[in-house]
């Protein structure tokens, strides 16, 4: 049972995008598919994470195929979080999905390809194979060049250009990256991997690996000089396929360089130095381009940017209390992010604008719709006791305590730019009177069929409700993030899980 | 394209092609080919089909839209990979195998129709991009 249980997610996101398939043509069965599909995800990660808090650290050899040669499913705590956290996003996108996207893109297979994106996420907090890893790169990525371009507006494919080119080059460097680790040391599975590359001789080329291998997550986390395109593309598909990508798919990205600078490479001064100095960038710059932007969803965009910095600070500063920091901040940053990307859309549906200058008066004529808006905000900016606030203090205690008072300065600083930047959000779309006369032929929230309504309120509330439940849960979560950095630091529970069933089974 | 030499070729091209693939799907568990391989043959025997005697030929051999084929062809090939995690072991794809071999196709077992899976895939995506681009020019 040790198979369903780990694959329990993946494979049920797999089930339900057949399943979806097969329903190519009933858009209204299609929304029921997807919800019964990613409620069971949810049951099924929450499962897992249960089962892995238990009884530790799970592997699954997949064909029997013994550890350095088959490739293995490994699932420690900290990817059995992210597995949970991911599937509760996916049923809270799935829900707001139903009711705000057009008839028209789900015509063109909007939830297959949905499901098929959350089934390559899901495979990759789960790979202990790094080509696997790559797999499953692959996989997010095709199905997020479909999401992106789905509906064919010319501002779409104008993104989707700049996506794909950064994206694409992103998988040729992972490959070479792939190719330049075999040649050093003839395995790719990364337990074994980890063992290796600790013996090889040549220092400097195992560095090149790191950096080549970091140059390739960094494009797909969006990190300083290599973050362009996420800007660029972010606010151009519908809502719910921006607040997907916003919500999960950079941190795959984060969750592949903790987990490769954790087991693979040993730390040295190089991993140290590279890591931090662009953490520091990444934050500063992308804090300064939130700044300036005066459209609602750019804004948003850039301040992913700049929260990846704060987990990169956390990562490069490399003690439990600061990586433990880290993980408990992508759990948080998860579903803050979707959230407020998901309230953007709700915002733009109230007053048909994104830019700032002409929205406004949300507060004077939705004060419902404000109450509930306000916690996705204010949670990523981290007011306590919102869910921003905990990992925060988290990774500035490590980093404290390790006396890195640049990354301490720096996550400060991008702390008190996303406060200005949600404050003045705040400003200018709630407290501020309405600038603009209602729109002719705009469709307004109010004008959305009553069911579409509550697809979109429930999506938010779920939203809503993960967020509160981090806050309620936040003593919870710290210590198994603690667990699971103290794992990641020393990774010798996961080498011999994954390596020792592998001698089992030979004779 | 009119050409009666293509044409007539095309008629007797058609069978011998997706024997082929067929070989090649049952050929690929321990030599080179396999189903992708198998189902690019296939389709490019009916897409050869289709530029001899026009579209509306082309897609008659198919009752039904050919974009079906990749559900199907997924469904046969994750089922597959899951029977073993049904009847036995516990592990994601191991290959489970009928123990006497079968005449013509040799051993019987999941990979095999995993490999099927794959092929009735590859068919459907492929058709259904060349279908779609040349209703489209």
């Amino acid at each position: 049972m040790t198979g369903f249980l780990l694959l329990g997610p993946l494979l049920l996101r797999f089930a339900t995008a057949i399943a979806l398939m097969f329903a190519w043509r009933q858009i209204v069965w299609q929304r029921y598919i997807s919800l019964v599909g990613e409620a069971l995800a949810v049951t099924a990660s929450a499962v897992l994470l249960w089962q892995v808090q238990t009884k530790g650290t799970l592997v699954m050899q997949a064909g029997n195929w013994a550890a350095p040669y088959g490739i293995s499913f490994v699932v420690d705590s900290f990817s059995a979080m992210l597995l949970l956290v991911a599937s509760m996003v996916g049923l809270g996108v799935s829900l707001f999905a139903a009711g705000s996207m057009l008839n028209n893109r789900l015509r063109f297979g909007f939830y297959p390809i949905y499901h098929f994106l959350l089934a390559g996420i899901s495979g990759a907090f789960l790979a202990g194979d790094i080509f696997n890893l790559y797999v499953w790169f692959e996989v997010m990525i095709i199905s997020s060049f479909v999401l992106l371009t789905l509906g064919g507006e010319r501002s779409q494919i104008e993104g989707a250009v700049k996506y794909f080119t950064l994206n694409f080059l992103a998988s040729i460097i992972f490959l070479t990256a792939l190719a330049m680790l075999y040649g050093l040391t003839g395995t790719l599975n990364m337990a074994d991997l980890s063992l290796r590359l600790a013996q090889v001789e040549q220092r400097s080329l195992v560095d090149i690996c790191a950096f080549i291998l970091f140059v390739a997550f960094g494009i797909k986390s969006a990190v300083f000089p290599l973050y362009f395109w996420l800007p660029a593309s972010y606010h151009t598909p519908p809502v719910a396929v921006t607040a997907i990508f916003g919500g999960l798919l950079t941190k795959v990205g984060v969750y592949a360089i903790i987990r490769v600078f954790t087991l693979l490479f040993p730390w040295d001064a190089f991993i140290e130095q590279m890591l931090g100095a662009v953490a520091v960038l990444t934050i500063l710059s992308g804090g300064l381009g939130a700044l300036v932007q005066k459209h609602v969803v750019k804004s948003v965009s850039w301040l992913i940017i700049c929260h990846i910095g704060f987990m990169l600070a956390a990562v490069a500063t490399h003690n439990q209390q600061a990586l433990a920091g880290a993980l408990f901040y992508m759990v948080h940053d998860m579903v803050a992010k979707t959230g407020v990307f998901l309230a953007t859309g709700i915002m733009y549906r109230l007053v048909a604008s994104h830019l700032y200058s002409k929205m406004g008066g949300v507060m004077q004529k939705h004060p419902g719709w404000s109450v509930l808006l306000v916690i996705p905000l204010f949670s990523l900016v981290g007011i306590p006791p919102l869910s921003g606030f905990w990992p925060k203090l988290s990774m500035l205690i490590g980093m404290a305590t390790a006396e890195k008072w640049w990354f301490f300065g720096a996550v400060l600083v991008g702390s008190f730019i996303t406060l200005v930047v949600v404050m003045r959000l705040w400003i200018e779309v709630f407290w501020k009177p309405a600038s603009q006369e209602e729109v002719v032929g705009f469709r307004y929230f109010k004008q959305y069929p009553t069911a579409k309504q509550g697809a979109m309120l429930l999506g938010m509330l779920v939203m809503v409700g993960c967020s509160l439940l981090i806050v309620y849960g936040a003593p919870q979560l710290q210590s198994w993030s603690l667990q699971a950095a103290e794992d990641l630091l020393s990774p010798q529970v996961y080498l011999e899980q994954v390596l020792k069933i592998g001698k089992e089974i030979e004779p | 394209m009119k050409s009666i030499i293509l044409k007539a070729a095309a008629g007797f091209l058609l069978p011998l092609l997706l024997l082929f693939s067929l070989f090649l799907l049952l050929r690929g568990h321990y030599l080179p080919g396999g189903g992708f391989v198998g189902g690019l043959v296939a389709s490019i025997a009916f897409v050869l089909h289709a530029f001899a005697g026009g579209m509306k030929k082309g897609q008659k051999y198919f009752p039904f839209h050919p974009g079906f084929l990749m559900p199907v062809g997924l469904l046969l090939a994750f089922l597959s990979a899951l029977l073993p995690m049904v009847t036995g072991d516990g592990a994601f794809m191991t290959g489970l195998w009928y123990p006497h071999p079968v005449p013509v196709i040799g051993m019987l077992g999941t990979a095999l129709f995993f490999d099927l899976g794959v092929y009735l895939l590859v068919v459907g995506v492929t058709l259904t991009i060349i279908f779609t681009i040349v209703e489209a020019a």
